[in-house]
Formats: C-alpha cells, sequence, structure tokens
C-alpha cells in the first residue's frame, strides 16, 4: 500500500479546498441561514410540532444531509473530473499506485470537505434553533459515512462525465430529488399510505431517517435498517469503483 | 551495455481496428539517449503510454530494470518518469506544490532540498512560488519536466520535447537533457524534428504506421545509409549537361551554375577522379566544388517513403 501517495492526492485536493475557502463555505451557510428563515421562521410559526419536535429543529437534520450529499458529490466529482479535463491525469495512470490508492486519496478528501460542511451548518443551526443531539457518536457515524458513501458515488460521477454539463446532470436531476423527496423537510409517516410505500425505494430516507434519529430519538425506518442501506449504498459504490479501475473504463485505453 | 527497457512482440489495437503498434521489438540501453523519429501518427505516443502504463497494451510484454510493467507495475513505474506532449498542468497551484504532489504520488518521502535543486538546474528555482497559470509556455514544459523528475527515475520519456516551442527555447532543451544524461538518466525521446534526433541522440529509431523500421547508432546510420553530393560551382553557366557527361548521375541547379552528383560513400569507387577528368574534357571550367552529406532527413524521408 502506497501510503505516501494516497497522502499527496489528498494534501493535494485539500489545498483546492482551502484555497477557496470563503466561497466553499459561505456559499452553504448562507443558503441553509436561508432555508431556516423560510421554513424555520416563516413557514415554520404556522406548523405546530412534527413527531412532537418544533418544525425549525425538525429540518436540521435534513438540511445537513442536504448540503452534505451534494457537497459530497460535486466535490468528488470534480476532484477527478478536473484531472481528467486539465489532461493531468496521465500521472495518476503511470504513477505507482492502484485503484484503492487514489480512490482513498481523492474520496478522503472530497468526504473531509463535505464533513466540514456539514460541522459548520450544525453549528449555524445552533443560532437559529434550540436543538439537542441525543446520540452524538451516531450522529457523527451517520455524517461520516453520508459523506463517504456520497464522495464515492460522485468520485463515479465525475469519471463517468465526459463534460461539464454531464457533471451537473446527475446531482441536478437524481440527488436533488432524492433528497427533497426523502424527507428532508417532512416526516414520511405524513405521506398517503401508497407514497410512503414509493418512499421507501428512495435510498436518501433511510440516511436521513437514521440521521435524524440520533438527533431525536425518533425515526421514520428502524435504524438498523437505515446503517444497512448506508453499507449497501457503500459497498455498491466501491464495487463500481473497483470494476472502473480493473476495466479502465473511460479513463484507460 | 544492458537493457533497461526490452519490448517484446508489443501490438496495441483498439476497439474500432485500428493497430497503432504491430508488433514492436525494442532494446534500450541504460545511460543512452534514443530519438524516435517518426511522422504524426506513426504510434510513437502510443509506445510510450504503453511502456508508462496509460495503455493497456493487447499483447506482448514490457520489462524496465527487471519489472515487467504489467505484473509488476509499481517495480517498473517507480522507474520511469515521462513528460507528456501536452502542457498538461493544475493552472491554480504553485509550481513546488505541483512537484511536491508528484514526488509523493510515486511513494518518495518529502525531499524539498532534492526538488529545489531539480527547479534550479531547469531555472525555475525563482519561480517555485508562483501559480503555474502565471509562467510562460516554456516554463511550463520545464515544470513538466521538473514534475517528471521529481521522483528520481532511471528512465526518462519525452513526448515531443520541443514541439512548438521556439529554436532558442529548443537548444535549452536539449542542454538540460545533455545534463540528464551526464546524471546517469536513461532518456528516450519522440520528435518529428530530424535536426533534433541529430543533435541528441545517439541511437535513433524510424518509427512508421506502428512499426520500428529502423533502429541503429546515429553515427553508423548516417555512415551507412548516407549518401554524399559534391557540387561543382561553373565559371560560366550551362543550360543542359553536355552529352559527354550523361553517364553520370548529374543534376543541374536551376540556375546552370553548378552541377551536383550524388554518390554513394559505401561504393567501391565513387567516381569522383573520372568526372572531374571528363569534366575538363567537356571543356567546362570549374570554379569552385564542395561536399555535402546527406542528412538524417533524407535517409528519413526515403525509408518512411519506401514502406508507404
Amino acid at each position: 500500500m502506497n501510503f505516501t501517495a494516497v497522502a499527496a492526492i489528498y494534501r493535494f485536493e485539500m489545498a483546492r479546498f482551502f484555497r477557496t475557502i470563503t466561497q466553499s463555505l459561505v456559499s452553504p451557510v448562507l443558503s441553509t441561514s436561508l432555508y431556516f428563515v423560510v421554513f424555520g421562521t416563516a413557514i415554520g410559526s404556522r406548523i405546530q410540532e412534527v413527531e412532537g419536535i418544533s418544525y425549525g429543529a425538525f429540518i436540521v437534520p435534513g438540511l445537513i444531509m442536504l448540503s452534505v450529499m451534494t457537497q459530497a458529490t460535486s466535490n468528488a466529482s470534480f476532484g477527478i473530473y478536473f484531472p481528467k479535463f486539465m489532461g493531468t491525469i496521465y500521472e495518476l495512470l503511470s504513477a505507482p499506485v492502484n485503484f484503492l490508492e487514489i480512490t482513498l486519496g481523492y474520496v478522503g478528501a472530497a468526504a473531509t470537505k463535505s464533513l466540514f460542511i456539514g460541522i459548520v451548518i450544525l453549528i449555524t443551526a445552533f443560532f437559529f434553533v434550540d436543538i439537542s443531539i441525543a446520540h452524538p457518536f451516531a450522529m457523527i457515524a451517520f455524517l461520516v459515512l453520508t459523506c463517504v458513501s456520497f464522495s464515492l458515488l460522485g468520485f463515479i460521477i465525475g469519471i463517468w462525465a465526459g463534460n461539464f454539463e454531464q457533471l451537473q446532470l446527475i446531482p441536478l436531476l437524481i440527488i436533488t430529488p432524492l433528497v427533497f423527496l426523502g424527507g428532508s423537510f417532512y416526516s414520511v409517516t405524513m405521506l398517503p399510505p401508497i407514497w410512503q410505500t414509493i418512499t421507501m425505494f428512495n435510498p436518501v430516507v433511510y440516511l436521513i431517517s437514521g440521521f435524524r434519529w440520533s438527533f431525536f430519538g425518533t425515526a421514520d425506518v428502524s435504524i438498523g435498517l437505515s446503517l444497512m442501506a448506508v453499507g449497501f449504498f457503500t459497498g455498491a459504490c466501491l464495487v463500481a469503483i473497483w470494476w472502473i479501475f480493473r476495466t479502465g473504463w473511460r479513463i484507460r485505453q | 551495455m544492458s537493457s533497461i527497457v526490452s519490448v517484446r512482440s508489443l501490438r496495441k489495437a483498439y476497439a474500432d481496428g485500428f493497430e497503432a503498434l504491430k508488433s514492436v521489438n525494442l532494446e534500450i540501453e541504460e545511460g543512452e539517449i534514443l530519438a524516435l523519429l517518426g511522422p504524426n501518427g506513426a504510434g510513437k505516443t502510443t509506445l510510450i503510454s504503453t511502456i508508462c502504463g496509460i495503455t493497456v497494451p493487447t499483447s506482448g510484454t514490457v520489462v524496465v530494470g527487471g519489472f515487467d510493467t504489467q505484473a509488476d507495475f509499481r517495480g517498473a513505474r517507480n522507474l520511469i518518469g515521462l513528460v507528456p506532449q501536452e502542457i498538461n498542468l493544475e493552472p491554480f497551484e504553485t509550481v513546488m506544490n505541483t512537484v511536491r504532489f508528484s514526488r509523493g504520488l510515486f511513494g518518495k518521502p518529502r525531499n524539498d532540498a532534492y526538488l529545489e535543486d531539480i527547479l534550479k538546474k531547469l531555472s525555475l528555482h525563482d519561480k517555485k512560488d508562483s501559480k503555474i497559470m502565471m509562467l510562460s509556455g516554456g516554463m511550463k514544459r520545464r515544470v513538466l519536466i521538473a514534475k517528471a523528475l521529481s521522483h528520481e527515475p532511471r528512465v526518462l520519456f519525452l513526448d515531443e520535447p520541443t514541439a512548438g516551442v521556439d529554436v532558442e527555447l529548443r537548444k535549452d532543451m536539449w542542454n538540460v537533457v545533455a545534463d540528464l544524461k551526464a546524471d546517469g538518466v536513461t532518456i528516450i525521446l519522440t520528435t518529428h524534428y530530424i535536426e533534433e534526433a541529430e543533435a541528441i541522440a545517439d541511437r535513433v529509431g524510424i518509427i512508421s504506421k506502428g512499426e520500428i523500421l529502423l533502429i541503429q547508432d546515429k553515427a553508423e546510420m548516417m555512415a551507412q545509409m548516407g549518401k554524399k553530393q559534391l557540387i561543382v560551382d561553373l565559371a560560366a553557366s550551362v543550360a543542359e549537361i553536355p552529352a559527354a557527361l550523361a553517364a553520370y548521375s548529374l543534376e543541374i541547379s536551376p540556375d546552370g551554375a553548378s552541377l551536383i552528383y550524388t554518390y554513394d560513400t559505401k561504393g567501391e569507387r565513387t567516381g569522383i577522379t573520372t568526372l572531374l577528368n571528363d569534366l575538363q574534357k567537356a571543356g567546362l571550367q570549374m570554379a569552385d566544388m564542395q561536399t555535402r552529406q546527406s542528412s538524417l532527413e533524407d535517409i528519413f524521408v526515403g525509408l518512411v517513403k519506401e514502406t508507404a
């Protein structure tokens, strides 16, 4: 295992993040604050409580997940797409590194960035609503797992994408709808039975539900099921990446 | 001398059926400068990419320093530095960080003193904290070389290092290559500038349509295949070659002021003495004469035409 190479990739990617630290942090913090103002204060004041929790506090886990998932996907996809676009990928392909090392470096950096953003949003939330975290360790675990699994997904998108439009396409067409319909702003139990059943096919539901449980101790689906869903999603992404590097799909002729 | 790179029966065919390399065999000796010369699309870059691991061969093997590039890719790639043809660099990062990244990627522990030394040799040291986007084209090319050298490779591949580079910088680049050779680095460069191969290579390989047509010591190649020309400047111009000299393979210069005689240095007799006698007999007065050795370019064009 070439850990020096993993560290080199990780540092190089993190340097990109710190070069643009202001815009990296300002935009998620600003958009989250807007959500709190609109949903939490304006609309939330008309909504009593959801499952015994004030609406402003109820949406916090969903908001964090929304940002973390989109940031992890876009950071990881850009991280590997940019060398492809610039041509600097030749160096990765001719270096003594295997797929696991490349993936660890890029996905590790993207996951760290999104984790960082997730924590900043959580801190921002404390300024708007009164929340307490019932299971802090589980909260961190869910957050880290989500950062990692969506960074893996982003990494695959970055390898697949042939241009900048495609790079934006999947996050826009698939991830954002899944997150919005995954119970970020409502409890799944508030839906009619038929939609509840359909919603259960949305993998994001399990992530948000598990994450919300770590805050409030209540969940739409069982915590075991949530963990299994995250584990399955992460495993599927890893298998896909292993296949990509084994066959050289879209990267090595 | 022993081979540091052995290419055996290397073949590369793409999905669309195009055969970029047709069973290439090549032995590269340690410490030499080998120039691979060929027209565009000859397979030069494919050959380099396959040796360096960017392209997967269809069949055949490549062994670098005793390591098979497929079975033992780490061992082989540790020994190789690659300078690509295109200027592929991360524009927003500084020179030093970019070079440091390359060294780390190859698993070498951080050694800034060594990297700064490379930057000094390449006249980049005063730019080490500059962002790459601020550098000129020639400097960017040198950054690519610094990256390739960052992990102390024993074999350096330079893919068209002077394509689109001005004359002065090209000479600079040749000096850099000569210094590297003095440090014991084996250098393989591709080029379609014949003068480049002529100026710096020890051996020259000619590649066309995915095949190596010829690979030989540069001086030997030129001695064996080179034709020489005797140019006789006449005191008075002639309109046509006198009938008495029809037996010689003579050409007349466009202005009629000189006759050009092409002869083979390998031949037993060059025919120069009899030609000069016959010139005098034909009543032609000589003003001056000179000989010219044919260049690598003539050899190259001749070979590539033959196989076309």
